[in-house]
């Protein structure tokens, strides 16, 4: 399984929001030990597909050249579950943005229904930091081609590949 | 310009929505990392919050600077703070109280100078030069 926890961005204003959807499938594994019997998408992953859409949101705001790194979760509550068929949109906006870092405010809906809401804070990290090497690369938001996701449905040329 | 008391109520405010703890536990002379559990993001944090409550911009390193032990070998021997480094470190953080340090001047001792009141001297002196 890759380490995508978003689908594609559906509206993007650089600098300012960013939405962007899951869809739930019971293709995926986890849904089938999350819980037996009774499917849900888990909590930590919603919190994941947050914080990608919300770094991809910060990182970009910079032109992606710091390492954003998902440093704090200082607000989330839950507030309803989701279900295999469902399409989650994380609706992410920047509150702060840095030399240091940003944060993000981020709520997930599932039609008009709120799902989830959190603040995110993430840090940029040098390259060249002690700390780098002892990072789970998993907390990096740009790594294992996170990004491409910012291409889902585009051709090859950059075209919008359908009537998106 | 708010008062001291108002100042403080609002900082009170802002560490608890940052660190989770509970109001009673925040007062004047707790120190951040000693006893309200403060890790290095949240002074990032900290900072992002008083940013927004105060309308101040706060540079980086200017309230909580970063490496404050690890400047210079003479600031320190034998694992005690010397008075150079003392007087080194009240330059950094002119906004500390350096009583307790003072008499027992622990190198691990340096971090309790980042205490409540000393972010509130910290905001009303800014406030005050903004006006």
């Amino acid at each position: 399984m890759r380490w995508f926890w978003i689908d594609c961005f559906i509206e993007f204003e650089s600098g300012k929001y960013a939405k962007a959807v899951k869809n739930v499938t019971l293709a995926e594994d986890y849904l089938h030990d999350h819980f037996p019997g009774f499917p849900v998408m888990p909590g930590s992953l919603m919190l994941e597909g947050m914080a990608q859409t919300g770094g991809i949101l910060l990182g970009e705001k910079n032109d992606f050249r710091h390492n954003v790194i998902l440093a704090k979760v200082p607000k989330i509550s839950f507030h309803s579950w989701t279900y295999p068929g469902d399409t989650i949109v994380y609706t992410a906006t920047l509150l702060e943005s840095r030399d240091e870092g940003g944060s993000v405010k981020c709520m997930a809906h599932v039609g008009n229904r709120l799902i989830a809401e959190a603040e995110i804070m993430f840090v940029h990290l040098k390259s060249s930091s002690p700390h780098f090497e002892k990072i789970d690369q998993k907390n990096f938001v740009f790594s294992t081609n996170l990004l491409s996701i910012l291409d889902t449905g585009r051709a090859g040329d950059g075209s919008m590949a359908n009537d998106k | 310009m708010p008062t001291t008391d108002e100042i403080y109520e609002k900082v009170r405010e802002t560490l608890v929505d940052a660190l989770g703890v509970d109001d009673d536990e925040v007062t004047h002379a707790a120190t951040l990392i000693g006893d309200l559990g403060a890790e290095s993001i949240d002074f990032l944090d900290i900072v992002f919050r008083l940013e927004k409550t105060f309308g101040i911009k706060i540079p980086r390193g200017e309230l909580f600077p970063e490496n404050l032990a690890s400047a210079d070998p003479s600031f320190a021997s034998d694992g005690m703070v010397t008075q150079q480094g003392i007087a080194e470190l009240r330059k950094q953080l002119p906004y500390a109280g350096f009583d307790r340090l003072i008499q027992d001047p622990k190198v691990e001792n340096i971090q309790d100078l980042f205490t409540v009141q000393m972010i509130v001297n910290f905001v009303e002196a800014k406030l005050a030069n903004a006006t």
